[in-house]
């Protein structure tokens, strides 16, 4: 009899993923994609060149590319031949980037706006106008006025990740608690004392969850980013794999864009547990 | 004639009300004042101003009109001279006990090195019987010891005075008990001037000299000033043994129950001095010199 939680949902876990693949292995070879015999009209129309990798890749194909592919993560053979490790890390390095930046323009502000009501009336019009706009929809503009596809990549990451932290910020430094203040006035602190030592570890926990969400939707526009501007990066790569008819490649990249957000994901997690206080 | 140590003259407090309605004067022509080292408790019904009082006090609030003097200065903004304990605790929840207390030590005199502030800091947490579970957070103490880590903390740092508002109110009797009498000895000791307020008449009949009483708002006020004249050092367990304990403790029931009522809205003036008579209970003006006698300014 199995009594822990989690090694029960580690068996569920592993016979769904056993159960997934098999009936997808299956399928591969018995489904309508097999019959090497006719081409689809697909296949017809792009000429039908590689009529092994036709129909949707089996599983085992994906698992050895996947051991191929990262045995050697990080090589650079030109262009258009690098490892995933190497478009992973160029895509990363883009989200760091702006999404540091974001940090660093985002928690001050967020802070002259949540100790500050006369700046909360002030910006709140701009932020709520700003805030909708998809990301990408800033694309041209940043490129046009940025003259740099690497840079307007960065620049739509930045802009992304702002309005989460900003807000929570804000939201953070406005609830923290009278009480507190009240201490922080009763000792004397200056305000600037009373904003790094009393308000940003107060309002800390909701300053982390606005960077959590930050960094998710970085990620999410990241890989639609470098599809638009190519180059290098896990979407220009996703999008060069599709062009190459390399179905393998797209779910290998797939499934590595989603252990990558995974782990950014999770950084940011243990980031709040540790500034979380019990009250 | 010395200044008093600290002199509250006709202070009043307006709120500006919501839309349609006139602004609220909770307290209006309020008079008292505090001598050096006396402990001194408030009595009144919840709503009469007793925490606006306090806060202006503090220096958190400001008044409408009225001034208080401490050392002969006016009270302008908060001050390290005057500590306050919040009715809550009000710890910084991310930081341990001893923490706490260090981080007040810290900004009393920035000058001292880290293993004077935490020397220091440690003395009061072992004041308050605290040694052992300094370590621990807010959070990982019970509402007795957090309360025990505010009174550490404001004694810290050393204030003239300082500003209890119903320190105990969330404490069940017993650890109320106990830290009653750790706030007596640390207060005999420190000698340091006490303004408190309570809804619990046994305490502060316990704990002070005189006892303010307030009449109903809105438009409260001081009305009395009882003498509490049970010698010290008072102890709990016989306090209730002494003459003057029913005497004393009827009077304030019967001024919370009935008159505190009668009196309410009259708007202030000069403050009563009370101290009751040896037999009987009758009430008597005080020989003594009246907080204040003037006239009255309130509304
Ligand atoms: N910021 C405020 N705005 C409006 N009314 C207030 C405010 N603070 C307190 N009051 C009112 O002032 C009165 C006195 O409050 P308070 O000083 O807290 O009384 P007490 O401590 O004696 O119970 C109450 O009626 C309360 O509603
Ligand atoms: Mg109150």
């Amino acid at each position: 009899m199995v009594t822990n939680i989690n090694l029960k949902a580690a068996i569920v876990s592993a016979l769904m993923l056993a159960g997934l693949l098999i009936v997808w292995e299956a399928s591969v070879y018995t489904g309508p994609g097999a019959a090497t015999g006719e081409m689809s009209e697909y296949e017809m129309l792009t000429g039908g060149a590689q009529p092994d990798d036709s129909g949707i890749p089996a599983p085992s194909a994906i698992i050895s590319h996947a051991i191929t592919e990262l045995s050697d993560p990080f090589y650079d053979r030109g262009t258009n031949d690098k490892g995933i490790g190497t478009q992973l890390l160029y895509s990363v390095g883009r989200v760091l980037t702006g999404y540091g930046l974001a940090v660093l323009v985002a928690v001050p502000l967020g802070f002259v706006v949540g100790m500050s009501p006369v700046m909360q009336k002030a910006l709140n019009p701009y932020i709520q106008v700003l805030r909708p706009i998809s990301p990408l929809a800033w694309m041209p503009l940043a490129l046009f006025i940025i003259q740099d596809s690497v840079k307007s990549a960065i620049f739509v990451i930045f802009i992304c990740s702002i309005w989460p932290i900003l807000v929570n910020t804000a939201f953070g430094v406005a609830s923290v608690k009278r009480d507190l203040l009240n201490v922080a006035r009763t000792l004397e602190l200056s305000r600037l004392k009373t904003a790094v030592t009393v308000i940003l570890p107060a309002a800390a926990p909701t300053i982390l969850t606005g960077m959590r969400i930050a960094i998710g939707i970085s990620w999410l526009v990241i890989v639609a980013a470098e599809m638009l501007v190519g180059g290098t990066g896990i979407g220009y790569y996703v999008w060069n794999e599709w062009n190459n008819l390399d179905l393998t490649s797209v779910i290998f990249s797939i499934l590595m864009i989603g252990v990558v957000g995974m782990v950014l994901d999770s950084m940011l997690a243990a980031a709040t547990r540790a500034v979380q206080y019990a009250d | 004639m010395t200044k008093p140590f600290l002199q509250v003259e006709n202070l009043k407090k307006t709120f500006p009300a919501p839309r349609g309605e006139p602004p609220l004067t909770v307290f209006a022509g309020v008079n008292f004042s505090i001598e050096k080292g006396e402990f001194i408790c408030v009595i009144g019904h919840s709503g009469c101003g007793k925490s606006t009082i306090l806060n202006i006090m503090a220096g958190l609030d400001q008044a409408s009109d009225g001034y208080v003097f401490m050392d002969g200065k006016e009270i302008r903004g908060t001050s390290l001279d005057r500590g306050v304990i919040f009715q809550n605790h009000s710890l910084l929840p991310w930081k341990s006990a001893l923490s706490n207390v260090m981080f007040a030590v810290k900004s009393r005199w920035p000058g001292w090195s880290r293993e004077k502030v935490r020397e220091h800091a440690m003395k009061y947490i072992a004041m308050v019987g605290l040694k052992g579970t300094e370590d621990r957070k807010p959070s990982q103490l019970s509402g007795g010891m957090r309360q025990r880590v505010g009174i550490a903390r404001a004694f810290a740092i050393e204030p003239k005075m300082l500003l209890m508002d119903e320190p105990f109110g969330a404490l069940d009797a017993l650890t109320r008990g106990t830290i009653q009498d750790e706030l007596l000895s640390i207060w005999s000791q420190a000698g340091q001037t006490v303004f408190m307020i309570t809804h619990d008449v046994d305490e502060a009949i316990l704990l002070s000299d005189r006892i303010l009483l307030m009449t109903n708002g809105p438009n409260a006020s001081v009305a009395e000033a009882v003498q509490v004249d049970i010698p010290r050092p008072r102890q709990r367990e016989t306090l209730f043994k002494h003459e003057r304990f029913y005497q004393i403790r009827n009077h304030l029931v019967d001024f919370l129950v009935r008159r505190s009522r009668e009196l309410a809205g009259t708007g202030g003036g000069e403050t009563r001095t009370v101290r009751l008579k040896a037999v009987g209970g009758d009430l008597e003006d005080g020989d003594g010199e009246p907080s204040r006698r003037r006239a009255a300014g309130g509304t």
